[in-house]
């Protein structure tokens, strides 16, 4: 036996060696002060033949899924680009995908943009080569989450809210507030849903800082530690009145329809999906608090392989036509002022507040928490590994 | 059995030509780069980055050696609950697995008849067909507050560890029935004859003749349901409620806090618990006939 153990001792050292030999290499470029300083493409060419993209489910179609619903194949007869997608699950498989540095471009959230901001991997956009940025929606455009020092790194997609969701047959009170899943959430014990994410935190922190502004509250992405502290405690009493906690949304549309769940966060695509299955009658509302939400930003690969086709890619998903089918197909409001006009539902942008500038301030878009403050209040900020520490903790 | 496998060679002439020993490198340099390159190999890039670190907001792995990570797993509170919940979890399956097992599998292989026999092995294996997602989803309908379950008996446990359990052991169950009846089909039946010529009762022979040739058999299956159940995280988010195991907390590290280092460290504990479940499984002296 010795021999052998002294054998594999040495077969482990050896490949201790390779591995440490191999990764000592590739250290990273930035280093979360500043964002590495890197040049927009200056003028648009040809395209290159070939696009590689990250997106969320329901933003690249190509007619695979439903024939009648595809974007992409036009695209590629238009600019002679061939598309590929990589259907992203998460922002932080997103945020992943894009470190490999094999595609081109992604639809990032907010909670993801800033992380690919900071860490290099993506370029500033140079707006001017996208002529459909003019009329984006202005309260889209130089915000904390897609754009650093006033460049602007990427063009927004289309934008939705965290809505509060009750079963009509149960909930009777048609509550406004997200009181009914925190601090009143005993009356429906055992039957409240919440969002599967260290991100949900801050829908907490926004409850707080209505509910208890002793606590200073005034961003629910910039907390301090005793701040986000307060906000895990109410996370951890909510515990006890939650049935499940859901991340995918056909779990969501399922545990309503079973009756689950019966109140909790959602998005109005899974509330539009209850109303099409008819099983159980929902409602949504968007509580007095104010709320949480997402806007989607296609950014470019700092070492993009195919970036004229992608700067022609963020100009087509931008593009009246083209928004309108993807924020109908996906539930969101465009971020194209124009798409309005082409939606197959005339009174779709009013549904989803699409061009309500009041509507869209009242929303408190995911950014992702770091120890400079996103609000630039200060730099004693608890940063987003701390909230997945905390997350677990809640989960215990 | 290595060892067994080298004193045979030893004792053979040492006639091995050049072209026999060719031969031989032949067929084992690809399993044995395999073993060394792939599977011992990824372990040790996981050893070596649970001790590195990374950039707190990028999420980058910083090439710094530190010990903070394996303190961490073996500080935190979080970690030690979930860690006794995962074992815990992992061995209820087993037992369970092999209540289960062992009398089917002495059904199987010593009482039906031939054909019932094909029946039941068919039985055994079929769900082994259907993808796991689907049986997953298929036990959260049957849990439901409204589902088959409460409509049949008026209870159900709702979501959560005790639906967790149930559905583990419906998965991993046939992996502990197939080497349990294998090693019931190896007990001859002369042996059984034997003792109960010699005035054993039923039990009696059971307990001195049988189990003692089977218990390698349920030691083999227990180590399929055991290591399956410790690294398992599927079936717990789709019908663990709130609940999370350790895969799930590795999960969470890995890919929503992108840091890979403190996964590495957390994904020690069910390397160590398998390790160890292994050496008891040797002590029991289960392993020798396997």
């Amino acid at each position: 036996m010795k021999p052998t153990l002294a054998r594999l001792g040495l077969t482990l050292a050896a490949c201790a060696a390779l591995v440490v030999a191999c990764s000592s290499s590739d250290t990273s470029g930035g280093t979360g002060q500043a964002p590495p300083k890197l040049e927009p493409l200056s003028a648009v060419g040809n395209g290159e033949g070939e696009l590689n993209l990250i997106a969320w489910a329901g933003y690249a179609e190509n007619g695979s899924n439903d024939p009648k619903v595809d974007w992409v194949t036009p695209f590629e007869k238009e600019s002679g680009c061939k598309v590929n997608v990589k259907l992203g699950n998460t922002s932080d498989e997103m945020v992943q995908l894009m470190r490999s540095g094999q595609y081109d471009g992604v639809s990032a959230s907010g909670d993801a943009t800033l992380r690919l901001i900071y860490a290099g991997d993506v370029a500033p956009v140079n707006t001017a080569l996208v002529p459909n940025y003019a009329s984006i929606s202005p309260f889209l455009k130089d915000k904390p989450w897609n754009s650093v020092d006033g460049k602007m790194y990427g063009i927004p997609h289309g934008w939705g809210a965290n809505l509060l969701m009750y079963n009509i047959g149960v909930v009777h009170d048609a509550p406004n507030s997200w009181a009914s899943v925190f601090d009143g959430a005993n009356e429906y014990k055992g039957k409240v849903t919440a969002y599967d994410s260290p991100i949900y935190i801050a829908d907490a922190a926004l409850y707080l800082s209505k509910t208890k502004p002793e606590l200073g509250i005034k961003d629910p992405y910039s907390l301090t530690s005793a701040q986000l502290d307060a906000a895990v405690e109410l996370l951890k009493a909510q515990k006890e009145n939650i049935s499940e906690y859901w991340s995918d949304y056909t779990k969501e549309v399922q545990a309503f329809e079973s009756g689950t769940s019966v109140i909790g966060t959602t998005w109005q695509v899974i509330a539009n999906t209850i109303g099409t299955e008819n099983k159980v009658q929902v409602n949504t509302v968007l509580p007095k608090e104010g709320s949480t939400g997402w806007s989607d930003t296609w950014m470019v690969a700092a070492k993009a392989a195919h970036p004229n086709c992608m700067y022609k890619w963020m100009d087509w998903i931008t593009s009246p036509k083209v928004n309108a089918q993807v924020a109908e197909y996906f539930g969101e409001a465009p971020a194209q002022t124009k798409a309005c006009e082409f939606t197959t539902e005339k009174d779709f942008c009013d549904i989803y507040h699409a061009t309500d500038e009041t509507y869209a301030a009242q929303i408190h878009y995911w950014t992702t928490p770091q120890k400079q403050c996103v609000d630039g209040s200060g730099d004693n900020c608890t940063a987003y590994d701390e909230w997945v520490d905390k997350w677990q903790q809640i989960k215990g | 059995m290595t060892v067994g496998a080298k004193d045979g060679l030893t004792t053979e002439p040492p006639a091995a030509s050049p072209r026999r020993r060719f031969g031989l490198a032949f067929l084992l340099v690809p399993p044995l780069t395999w073993l060394a390159v792939a599977y011992l190999g990824s372990l040790v890039v996981l050893l070596v980055s649970a001790f590195w670190t990374t950039n707190s907001f990028t999420g980058a792995v910083v090439h710094t050696v530190t010990g903070d990570n394996i303190t961490r797993v073996l500080t935190d509170e979080v970690f030690r609950t979930v860690t006794l919940r995962t074992v815990g979890v992992a061995l209820v399956v087993t037992v369970l697995c092999a209540v289960l097992a062992v009398p089917l599998a002495l059904y199987m292989a010593k009482i039906a008849s031939p054909r019932m026999r094909l029946a039941l092995v068919v039985a055994v294996t079929t769900p082994l067909w259907a993808s796991y997602l689907v049986k997953a989803y298929a036990w959260r309908m049957l849990f439901s507050p409204a589902g088959p379950l409460a409509w049949a008996t008026g209870y159900s446990p709702g979501y959560g560890l005790i639906a967790t359990v149930v559905t583990l052991t419906y998965l991993w169950l046939p992996y502990m029935i197939i080497p349990v009846f294998a090693a019931f089909e190896r007990v001859p039946d002369s042996l059984i004859d034997a003792s109960s010529d010699l005035g054993a009762s039923d039990v009696s022979t059971l307990r001195m003749v049988v189990a003692p040739m089977v218990f390698p058999g349920i030691a083999a299956g227990s180590i399929f349901t055991f290591s399956l159940s410790l690294g398992d995280y599927i079936a717990v988010t789709i019908v663990g409620g709130k609940t999370q195991l350790l895969g799930n907390i590795i999960y969470g590290q890995l890919v929503t806090a992108n840091n890979q280092p403190l996964a590495a460290a957390l994904s020690i504990i069910p390397l160590f618990a398998i390790v160890l479940y292994l050496l008891a499984m040797r002590r029991t002296g289960a392993l020798e006939n396997v």
